[in-house]
């Protein structure tokens, strides 16, 4: 009873103080799934990256029109080929009261160069050279022309609160894929917002750290509630009800709903991640030929696709690399005329067409299915008939990676936001030792390509670079490598006085701090 | 009695042992879990030496096996997305869903046995009309349908409800929050609740209302009536108490089912229980918390069993559970 009549009180408080409480700004999130860890080097996915934007800072970061903005780093310069010198910003501290400085850098940087998932990004990066507080040298290998894109993955992280021991006798560096470790349940980096709570997959609370360095953001959001809500309708659903302040991603049937729905706004943006198809040489005599390649191109109408199955919700493509990436070739248009198709494939002695069997992803990529379904269709138009198989997105990695089709669905986000990634996962000649082709399971190979590729990794003029780049995509293009469909379009909702349009770009990492709210 | 339970414990160990072989056969097809564990660019040497590490080369029996002589411990493994002990997980998700359960079990009971007998007693007004009308629309739409046009028509249009999560829950012990303690807690509950109920309270009013025109019938009642006795005295002492049997046989399996259709229910109020939990790791291939919440959900339905026919001895003096026992 006794128990009772506390719990009454503590609710009666809770009511009586409820107005004083909003008197600070609160901002409910709402996402699909929250981040996995509170690790930044545990997962590299596009959860543990926004997460990172909040708590952490990275030496310098992407602007909404693909450019570089200084963050930890003030300044930075190319002092030889293979070194660039970074000027750390002064007076940064982090949650727990420390300072930052260059150890901070050189310790993060130690164990990027140990995680699995982020170790491959900094493969030609061989060391941080500390030459004062607050001077850092970042020493590559051979001349690498991604240098900053590379170091807006670096986030320092608090390396006096992250060295000595757990009361269970565990290092508190430790990174650990899967189980319990300190860093995965604690943090401390320079970021905007301290986590003040957290309960997986139910909530992750947020305040607003009062020691913050950029004291000249017009951020004033004092917390901010992330729920994960899996389900689309329900997430639109708390948008137009009132309960969360700001959703993400708005599924396509439910875009006019947010723009129209008074009291709510719809942002988008055109994404940066590719959805394809891949034809199988290896399993298909037929795909050998590029002008069956081809045909197939013709054959698919990319526009419709977005047109009818994405409602609008796609950047229609050519190529892989999108609009304000280096190699974005803009003389390549998409290609549709089925009569033209007709004549290539027979031409190429294929006018009775053939059969093939096709897999894509059911839950992985927006509509995928549904994309799957009208490829297959419009292949049969040219007389290719098509065993389609759709499978969720946990099914279909293993059969991916056993090529277990002859056209396959991937799409693709290129990690370092330039275009090389794009041809080295996905259309170079596979190779074991390098890594290369890991994703090509059309097997599509073609040596004068990967030569672009690598002569482009080691050029350090921009363009230069840009016109090697577009000279590939240009290549893949000609010779039908891949079937290039659409870049997804992201899409965010907010309420009225949110202003969410500022904070977002198309990387899908909102930048919370400098998020501004009407009071 | 103390014979009957010994061997309903031993039945319960066969079942778990069941459900522990089948759910770990099944894993292999679920998919990759390193998938979810590991970014997309990761080379295949760094997914061989995890999964490695995570033993996932080993034969079938061996890694069952291992899975069992854990198990014997009361470790049912853990978690790879949570990164706790599979079984820890599944017990700080079970009171949300147990709570969810009592809720949509109050509005049945409450609700159900009213209706079924009104609609036994008087089954040609249009109230009742009504009733049976609604029950079969009721039994008939997905619960996962009838929750979205809940949320639309209350939290959205009307605006009186929230349309997810469980709100603010107050503290009870360990780790059992309540949603019963603050009108937050139970405006949170209310729709789900509803939702979930939905799919068996059409089922029981239609059950009691069969059973009980079936007692009006018999020669008992004729005589209660041709005694004089009160008409509510009739319905509600004599007749409905005969009509409860069955429906306590059938409710008490069906509780259990609920626990079942909790995972759609859940997962579109974003309810924090562990049939979400459940849908979620299928999602991710968290094989682990797959095999610890098969395991778990058998456990209740065979306390759940065995509760109803506990209280079935009670209500009926015929059934003598000690000669079952034997």
């Amino acid at each position: 009873m006794n128990k009772f009549i506390r719990t009454v009180a503590i609710c009666v408080m809770s009511l009586a103080f409820a107005p004083a409480v909003q008197a600070q700004t609160t901002v409910n999130v709402a996402y699909d799934a929250d981040p996995v860890s509170l690790d930044p080097h545990e997962q590299l996915s596009g959860g543990t990256l926004q997460l990172s934007h909040m708590v952490f800072d990275p030496l310098v970061r992407w602007t909404q029109d693909l450019q570089f903005e200084p963050r930890l780093a003030e300044s930075w310069e190319q002092i030889d080929a293979t070194t660039t010198r970074f000027k750390l910003r002064s007076g940064v501290k982090f949650h727990s009261g420390n300072d930052m400085t260059a150890a901070d850098v050189k310790w993060t940087f130690d164990r990027l160069k140990e995680s699995p998932d982020f170790k491959g990004i900094f493969s030609l990066f061989t060391d941080v050279k500390i030459v004062d507080d607050l001077t850092i040298d970042l020493v590559t290998s051979e001349p690498y022309p991604l240098v900053l894109h590379t170091a807006t993955y670096i986030f320092p992280m608090d390396s006096k609160f992250y060295t000595g021991m757990t009361a269970d006798g565990k290092d508190k560096a430790e990174l650990v894929k899967h189980g319990d470790s300190f860093a995965s349940r604690n943090v401390s980096g320079t970021g905007p917002f301290i986590v003040s709570e957290r309960e997986q997959g139910v909530k992750l609370v947020f305040d607003r750290f009062t020691g913050y360095w950029d004291t000249a953001s017009e951020g004033n959001v004092d917390k901010i509630v992330l729920t994960p809500i899996k389900e689309d309708p329900t997430r639109v659903a708390a948008l137009l009800a009132g309960d969360v302040d700001f959703i993400a991603p708005v599924p396509p049937t439910d875009l006019k709903r947010v723009e129209d729905n008074a009291g709510t706004n719809l942002i988008t943006m055109p994404g940066t991640r590719i959805i394809t198809f891949q034809m199988n040489q290896d399993r298909v005599e037929a795909f050998k030929d590029a002008r069956v390649r081809k045909a197939i191109d013709f054959a698919v109408n990319n526009a419709g696709i977005v047109e009818r199955i994405m409602r609008g919700f796609g950047t229609v493509g050519a190529q892989a690399s999108p609009a304000g990436y280096l190699g974005h070739n803009p003389d390549l248009k998409p290609r549709f005329d089925v009569e033209q198709a007709k004549a290539l494939m027979s031409e190429a002695g294929y006018a009775d067409g053939f059969s093939i069997t096709m897999m894509a992803p059911n839950n992985r990529y927006v509509n995928d299915d549904k994309i799957a379904q009208a490829v297959a269709s419009m292949l049969s138009q040219i007389n290719i008939k098509v065993d389609l198989q759709t499978v969720p997105k946990a099914q279909y990695w293993p059969k991916f990676d056993e090529r277990a089709a002859d056209m396959m669905m991937i799409g693709w986000h290129s990690d370092t936001e330039d275009s090389a990634n794009f041809h080295q996962f996905l259309t170079a000649c596979f190779d074991e030792a390098t890594g290369n082709g890991q994703y090509n399971s059309g097997r599509y190979c073609n040596p004068e390509a990967d030569a672009l590729m690598n002569a482009a990794n080691s050029e350090t003029d921009a363009a230069k670079r840009a016109e090697m780049l577009q000279k590939l995509e240009g290549i893949l293009y000609d010779e039908a490598a891949f079937i290039p469909l659409h870049w997804q379009n992201l899409a965010w909702g907010a309420r009225d006085g949110v202003h969410a349009e500022k904070i977002v770009n198309a990387l899908n990492f909102p930048y919370f701090g400098d998020l501004v709210v009407d009071k | 009695m103390f014979a009957y339970l010994v061997k309903r414990v031993f039945q319960a160990a066969a079942v778990m042992f069941v459900i522990s072989l089948i759910g770990f056969a099944i894993q292999d097809n679920l998919g990759d879990p390193l998938r979810e564990l590991l970014g997309q660019s990761v080379s295949e040497e760094v997914r061989q030496e995890l999964r490695e590490e995570l033993g996932l080369n080993d034969s079938f029996v061996t890694q069952y096996a291992r899975f069992l002589g854990k198990a014997l411990q009361g470790d049912l493994g853990t978690s790879y997305f949570f990164k706790e002990p599979a079984l820890d997980v599944i017990l700080k998700k079970l009171p949300a869903t147990l709570e969810l359960v009592l809720g949509a079990t109050l509005i049945i009971v409450g609700l159900s046995v009213p209706l079924g007998v009104y609609t036994a007693i008087r089954p040609n007004t249009i109230l009742s009309r009504i009733v049976m009308g609604i029950s079969i629309v009721g039994i008939s739409i997905p619960v996962f349908l009838t929750a979205i046009l809940m949320i639309f028509l209350f939290s959205v249009e009307l605006r009186w409800l929230p349309s997810y999560g469980r709100g603010d829950v107050v503290h009870v012990f360990g780790n059992w929050e309540t949603n019963f303690a603050s009108l937050d807690g139970w405006a949170h509950i209310l729709l789900p609740s509803l939702a979930l109920a939905s799919i068996m309270l059409p089922l029981f009013i239609r059950l009691i209302r069969a059973e009980m025109m079936e007692v009006l019938q018999s020669e008992y009642v004729k005589y209660a009536r041709a005694k004089g006795l009160w008409p509510w005295r009739i319905y509600f002492v004599h007749a409905l108490k005969n009509t409860l049997l069955p429906v306590i046989t059938v409710g008490g399996v069906q509780i259990g089912t609920m626990v079942a259709y909790t995972i759609l229910t859940e997962t579109v109020f974003q309810w924090p229980g562990m049939g979400f939990m459940f849908l979620e790791a299928v999602n991710r291939v968290d094989t682990p918390l797959i095999v610890a919440y098969l395991i778990v959900v058998g456990f209740i339905f065979v306390v759940t069993n065995t509760i109803v026919d506990l209280i079935y001895g009670l209500v009926n003096p015929t059934v003598n559970l000690a000669r079952m026992g034997a």
